[in-house]
């Protein structure tokens, strides 16, 4: 649906993105040149295969510097979130899933890019498309279905369901309904780290909408004024509900918003699962290192509805399958491929067992018993 | 024992608290540099420094999720609101966040926080600034509500609260702030949340009452007591939720009549829900309606002789006493 409107936005994007680079840490300084790939708004199959292949090339050579055990590992994850999000949505369309059900699916990369540069102590929060963080966390694919399925034997048993996930164990602080109410939370996870003397550090996600929400302003304000060790991801997926970022964001540049807060940021392709690891574990060095906060804008698209009840009349196939042309997993397995990391062997592998879990998975949800009632008015107050 | 000002005995339990426990912070507006804008954390900077009493940004929802997420983390944070009408902008952590936290975590995360500070009216500030909204946060499952009306309750609820690993909203009373009686001064002065307090024996009639109308129904129970020889009962819950309903039960019991006397306005309010639940445990008891003395449902006006007539007030409470007592 190109129209004149949105070929401004795009000119505005890459206006924002060069004021971002000129006031602004090293790290904004690749910002103009990063937003003029990816903002494809407009580009057409043929572009979108072209910078395929550019990602290709310069996520090939990133693989070589990294421990190929690491690599399999954050292939798989990627794998199971898609497989694992694709059964929920056929076991939501026969009924096994009551409320609401937002799917990850598209959006991988930014999810394992990230939560795979933590260290031992870090903490994660994101906000309602929770299923995935929540087992790259470690919480297993068992207890995320049976969650969704209202079951005793889900993660918080049954009292939380798709939009409710955590292990307090794994340092995952939850999945939380209300838009932006995390990205507070998660300056206070931050705060203690630091409070407490650890050079651990926080990422919070959450939803390019959620940046309307004065808790994002009030939250980057108090990051920066008093250095707290927590990085803001703004996984842009362009959509808010059925709103597109254009019809409700006054710019499209959202990195640069952390400019009004003298915060660094960096705007990254989120179909690039290293060069969501990369920027992260950059933001990572510097929290680490003195508490500095960073807010990473990480372009992406979400190939479902906003959640299983939205039929999604407010975009074309056409934009989506564009999308597909750039798919993270396919790039991530391309490049795997041409840096000779892994081969179609091991690629079958991977889905065979990401299959496997979420077999065992559906098998679990199914067998676990619904909550006892007597669960209803437990862990209402604490002790 | 110690005779000390309200505001003395919760800078006390804060000062106590601080030294038992490193992960009890404060953070509110003013709270550090300024001594707090009614001194309730007055030196308290001076002696504990940045890290302990932390001044925010005028940036409630802010300031109040952080709270929330650090309690998650381990800490136990007292957040400050200037007044609690400010708290209003922090609603969605408080009660989205905070009293929702234990129970959608299936049991994971406690969030140890106390959100405390004056609430209710003060001398002529109008209608943004006077509100008492314990009902509206009682509403909600996850939280405690409490509201001390003496400076030895003030302590030792305070410390309590701070102690308690849920999230407590703790309703002071500006205009009770320079209040005097005799506070313990045992660093371990404890009063349990949940536990009311009978503040006058009487044997006729029960008033309940709460933070700003406990000194006005001891006051009125002096009147009804010399100019009618009635005897009356004074019980404050102290804690609104959870709620001692079985203290207020058996004093309605005893006395036959109950009047409640509250700041807040009267619709769907915490005398409602007593009332309800006296009904619900007493009805046989009961030899006269129940009767309420609440503000009145209008905005708070800035006029000094317009705000005395929406408030609650000794001469009001003493008609009621008298209405249920038929006198």
């Amino acid at each position: 649906m190109p129209t004149k409107t949105a070929t401004r936005q795009q000119k505005t994007a890459e206006k924002d993105a060069k004021s971002t680079a000129n006031g602004s840490p090293k790290t904004a300084s690749k910002n103009s040149a990063k937003l003029k790939e990816i903002v494809t708004d407009e580009v057409n199959k043929k572009e979108a295969k072209a910078e395929f292949q550019t990602r290709k090339k310069s996520q090939t050579s990133a693989l070589k510097n990294t421990d190929p055990e690491l690599l399999r590992e954050m292939l798989y994850q990627m794998v199971l979130g898609r497989i694992f999000e694709q059964k929920c949505a056929e076991v939501y369309r026969i009924g096994k899933i009551g409320g609401f059900c937002h799917l990850y699916i598209g959006q991988e990369a930014v999810g394992v890019g990230s939560m795979m540069a933590l260290k031992e102590g870090d903490y994660t929060i994101t906000s309602y498309r929770d299923h995935v963080q929540a087992m790259v966390a470690g919480i297993s694919p068992e207890e995320v279905l049976a969650e969704l399925y209202g079951k005793a034997g889900g993660n918080v048993g049954g009292k939380g369901g798709s939009m409710h996930m955590f292990s307090k164990e794994k340092g995952f602080f939850g999945g939380h309904g209300i838009v932006g109410g995390q990205i507070g939370v998660a300056t206070g996870m931050a705060y203690a780290q630091k409070y407490k003397g650890t050079d651990n550090v926080t990422l919070c996600f959450f939803g390019e909408a959620a940046v309307n929400q004065g808790i994002f302003h009030e939250s980057l304000n108090m990051a920066q004024l008093w250095k707290i060790p927590c990085i803001y991801i703004c996984e842009n997926n362009q959509y808010g509900m059925g709103t597109s970022q254009k019809r409700a964001m006054s710019i499209s540049n959202i990195a640069s918003k952390a400019e009004a807060y003298g915060m660094a940021n960096e705007f990254v392709d989120g179909m690039d699962v290293m060069a969501v690891r990369e920027a992260t574990l950059r933001a990572i060095e510097r929290a680490r290192k003195d508490g500095s906060p960073t807010l990473l804008e990480i372009r992406c698209y979400r190939y479902m509805g906003h959640s299983m009840s939205d039929p999604g009349k407010y975009r074309t196939t056409e934009e989506i399958k564009k999308y597909q042309e750039r798919d993270p997993i396919v790039l991530f397995k391309e490049s795997l491929k041409a840096a000779k990391v892994f081969g179609d062997k091991d690629f079958e592998e991977i889905e065979t067992k990401a299959k496997e879990a979420v077999e065992k998975a559906v098998k679990f949800a199914e067998e676990s018993p619904f909550p006892d009632e007597s669960e209803l008015m437990t862990d209402v107050l604490a002790e | 024992m110690a005779e000390m000002t309200i505001r003395d005995a919760l800078n006390a339990a804060l000062r106590e608290e601080l030294i038992r426990d490193e992960n009890v912070f404060i953070m509110g507006e003013e709270v550090a540099e300024y001594d707090g804008a009614y001194k309730v954390t007055r030196g308290l900077w001076k002696e504990f420094g940045d890290k302990r009493v932390v001044d925010s940004p005028i940036t409630e929802l802010g300031f109040a999720a952080l709270g929330v997420g650090a309690a998650m983390a381990g800490l136990r944070p007292v957040i400050e609101f200037m007044t609690f009408n400010f708290s209003i902008l922090a609603a969605d952590q408080i009660i989205n966040h905070a009293a929702k936290m234990l129970y959608m975590s299936g049991g994971q995360f406690n969030v140890p926080i106390v959100f405390r500070g004056p609430n209710g009216s003060a001398f002529q500030v109008s209608s943004q600034h006077s509100q008492a909204l314990e009902a509206f946060y009682a509403n909600f499952p996850g939280l405690k509500v409490v509201m001390p009306s003496t400076a030895a309750d003030a302590k030792g609820l305070l410390k309590s609260s701070i102690r308690d690993n849920n999230p407590v909203v703790f309703l002071e009373q500006e205009t009770m702030y320079g209040m005097k009686s005799e506070v313990p001064e045992d660093e371990d002065f404890l009063i349990p949340l949940g536990v009311a307090d009978v503040k006058r024996e009487g044997s006729d009639c029960t008033i309940v009452a709460r933070s700003f109308t406990v000194p006005q129904a001891l006051k009125a129970a002096e009147i009804i007591k010399s100019e009618y020889d009635v005897s009356v009962e004074v019980v404050d819950p102290r804690t609104i939720k959870p709620l001692d309903i079985d203290t207020i039960t058996a004093s309605v019991k005893k006395t036959n009549r109950l009047v409640i006397a509250e700041e807040s306005h009267s619709f769907a309010s915490v005398g409602a829900e007593i009332s309800h639940q006296v009904m619900e445990n007493a009805f046989d008891y009961l030899d006269a309606p129940i009767k309420r003395i609440s503000t009145v449902e209008a905005p708070m006006p800035y006029a000094r002789n317009l705000e005395v007539a929406a408030l609650p007030s000794v001469e009001k409470i003493v008609a009621a006493v008298k209405e249920v007592c038929y006198l």
